[in-house]
């Protein structure tokens, strides 16, 4: 028990558990849109951002950004960025397109159980993990720093780097983007009408499974996004990164109430935050144990998560 | 099936119509074959089941080729041993999962709570002083995972069945990661000499020694048939018909009088004993226990192995067992792409066959009633 550590530095702490919470934010994102809209705990969604990391890495070393080349000037930096983004953003939305029509549309046709769903996932996980396990040969693979951390504020000892702002910036602002994306267009509408109820929303015109697909499209998109965020923090990729990434996620999506795109953000920051305080506070050892004890005790005393379960928002 | 939706899926639909219709001919087959089998005069069906059971008991004894494992480098009682590990696993989470319909992804938890009581109450290398005798070791293990069950249980259970998974998900992830840093359970440096269950042979040397695996095959056999037998009458009883209405649905059971929380409670705790008794033997015959034999992965494998065999049926989970323990060792040549031909045949087979390779009757039939609800727009 070291709760000195914790208040010296509750400020750091709490930067870089933020950096970390955008990015579960961001992978809770695609969780959420899914079981909002299918009530299915898309288990392979882990592995589409997996996909969308090891997109960074090709991309980048055919650029030549790899090995030891050193940090480049802002035009290059910038060009990498954007590359890398649409890279891991294609890459991990065409994984999960994939997933949706192999594994998720022919079950939906005959209505099978929620649980033969979760199965199909469980298999499509395993499958692009080990597939990439067995092309990487298990070996990690990383890039340069593109970014070098500096110092860009100071409050008493807490220090914040340019990377911490950029990374929760880049994450907030696109969730905005997709909350305005799912509120205001005609896309977003249809994208809530299936959440509130599918067979209504068809019978009023709505293409059920164009709809699906587009929310799988999106979750994509936003998990390739906390991808090259991630490739930016860590800078080293495995073909087993998803696994964990993926459950911490998943838990985050819980915490906020899945199904709600805000409380998605919340619960990935908070989730970040309380994770590094426990570790700083019973031991590195313990994070993740810290995480998942936050999350049974919330779901005791509030089952439908921080913010309630609301895509549909008015689901009964 | 029949629905004409407007995407222009028709190739699709064509294919599956055909699958469907294959896939009701080998079902109007396998009821063919019950049929059949209950028509037998019983002490026939005795007489067969007892053949069976001898075969089974005989199988380290008999050479059959390609079926022995030696060939790839690994005892074949060992495997077999291993296999019936599996099967006792199976038959446990098959109370939580396909009886009473709870959605159990740490299942791990519970093995390893079993196997660590195991170790950490037998052991005198093990922190905790006491070195109690196996005989004792076991119901210590059984009551623990048992405890561990209700403690998990108790405040998740009233939860909605997705957040269940993640719960007990994160359960099984605490459990692992104690057993990682405590001090007691030793992490990767793990606790050895673990007690061996009672008995010697006329020559003076344990029966359950290192050099024969045979023994412990037998044991894990037996245990296997008596939880068998032990699950299939409380299938058939009061409580059996509880978990069924639960699964159903809850709000009617509830509304019918069926306490839905205790029994769910229930099979979470019998489950949770098994499941703990089946860690208690693997320890027991590992004779050591580290945190690198306790992997998320393997709860995984497990659900999937009762829904692939087709869960609430004793046979079919055996059979989805069988096929996620034997398989990878045997082929251990393919290690490389066990994993990853493991996860593609998961996909097919539940997209063709959601119902699991050897479907409950009582599941086949609450498939069949989800098919006509499909009437609007799949």
């Amino acid at each position: 028990m070291n709760f000195d550590f914790l208040f010296d530095q509750f400020g750091t702490l709490t930067a870089t558990g933020l950096e970390q919470g955008a990015i579960y934010a961001l992978v809770a994102l695609g969780y959420t849109l899914v079981y909002g809209v299918l009530q299915l705990i898309n288990f392979a969604h882990s592995e589409v951002f997996l996909v969308g990391t090891f997109a960074v890495v090709v991309v980048w070393s055919w650029l030549g950004f790899s090995g030891d080349a050193g940090a480049p000037g802002l035009a290059v930096m910038l060009g990498l960025l954007v590359v890398g983004l649409l890279a891991a953003a294609t890459a991990s939305a065409a994984v999960a397109i994939v997933i949706e029509r192999v594994a998720y549309r022919p079950l939906r046709r005959r209505n099978a159980p929620r649980l033969v769903f979760l199965i199909t996932a469980i298999g499509a996980s395993v499958v692009i993990a080990e597939l990439i396990g067995v092309i990487t040969r298990r070996r990690p693979f990383g890039t340069p720093a593109l970014i070098t951390q500096t110092e860009v504020l100071r409050f008493g000892n807490t220090s914040i780097t340019n990377l911490e702002i950029g990374i929760v910036g880049a994450a907030v602002a696109m969730m905005v983007i997709l909350d305005l994306f799912i509120n205001k267009t005609r896309l977003g509408r249809g994208i809530r009408a299936v959440a509130q109820d599918p067979d209504t929303a068809a019978l009023m015109g709505v293409n059920k499974d164009r709809v699906i697909l587009i929310t799988f499209l999106l979750g994509g998109l936003m998990a390739g996004g906390a991808a090259l965020l991630y490739m930016l923090k860590i800078t080293i990729t495995t073909f087993n990164v998803g696994f964990l990434l993926g459950i911490k996620a998943f838990t985050a999506a819980v915490l906020g109430g899945i199904g709600n795109l805000r409380g998605a953000l919340l619960g990935g920051l908070l989730l970040g935050v309380v994770e590094n305080y426990g570790a700083a506070i019973f031991g590195n050892q313990w994070k993740d144990v810290t995480a998942f004890i936050v999350l049974v005790v919330i779901l005791m005393f509030r089952p439908t998560g921080l913010l309630g379960e609301s895509l549909g928002r008015a689901r009964a | 099936m029949t629905d004409k939706n407007p995407t222009g899926q028709g190739r699709f639909d064509g294919a599956h119509d055909r699958l469907h219709a294959a896939d009701q001919r080998r079902m109007a087959f396998a009821g063919g074959v019950r049929r059949r089998w209950r028509e037998l005069p019983r002490l026939v069906r005795i007489a067969a089941v007892l053949a069976g059971v001898a075969v089974l008991y005989g199988l380290p004894n008999l050479n059959i080729p390609f079926i022995r494992t030696e060939s790839v480098g690994i005892g074949f009682s060992s495997v077999l041993f291993t296999v019936a590990v599996y099967v006792l696993v199976a038959v446990g989470l098959n109370v939580v999962i396909g009886l009473a319909g709870l959605l159990d992804l740490g299942y791990i938890g519970f093995f390893a709570v079993g196997a660590y009581s195991v170790a950490v109450f037998g052991s005198p290398s093990s922190p905790v002083a006491t070195q109690y005798p196996w005989l004792v070791c076991i119901p210590i293990a059984i009551a623990l995972s048992m405890v561990s069950g209700v403690i998990l249980g108790a405040p998740t259970l009233r939860l909605r069945g997705d957040y269940l998974a993640i719960v007990t998900l994160g359960f099984g992830e605490i459990v692992r990661l104690i057993a990682v840093n405590s001090s007691v359970t030793r992490g990767q440096q793990g606790i050895a000499d673990i007690p061996s269950p009672p008995g010697t042979l006329p020559d003076g040397e344990p029966l359950f020694g290192v050099v024969d695996i045979r023994p412990y095959y037998w044991l894990a056999l037996t245990v296997v048939i008596i939880c068998m037998i032990g699950v299939k009458q409380l299938e058939r009883s009061r409580v059996g018909r509880s978990w069924l209405a639960i699964r159903e649905d809850e709000d009617a059971a509830e509304l019918m009088g069926v306490p839905a929380f205790r029994f769910k409670l229930w099979a979470f705790a019998i489950g949770a004993a098994i499941g703990g008794l089946s860690g208690a033997l693997f320890a027991s015959r590992q004779s050591f226990i580290s945190s690198g034999s306790i992997e998320l992965l393997t709860s995984i494998l497990w659900v999937a192995a009762v829904v692939l065999g087709g869960s609430g049926n004793l046979l079919g989970v055996t059979v989805g067992a069988i096929i996620i323990s034997y398989l990878p060792e045997r082929f251990r040549d393919f290690a490389e792409y066990r994993f990853l031909v493991f996860g593609l045949a998961l996909i097919a087979v539940m997209v063709f066959r959601p119902q699991g390779i050897i479907p409950s009757r009582r599941r086949a039939v609450e498939l069949e009633d989800r098919k006509e609800e499909v009437a609007v727009g799949a």
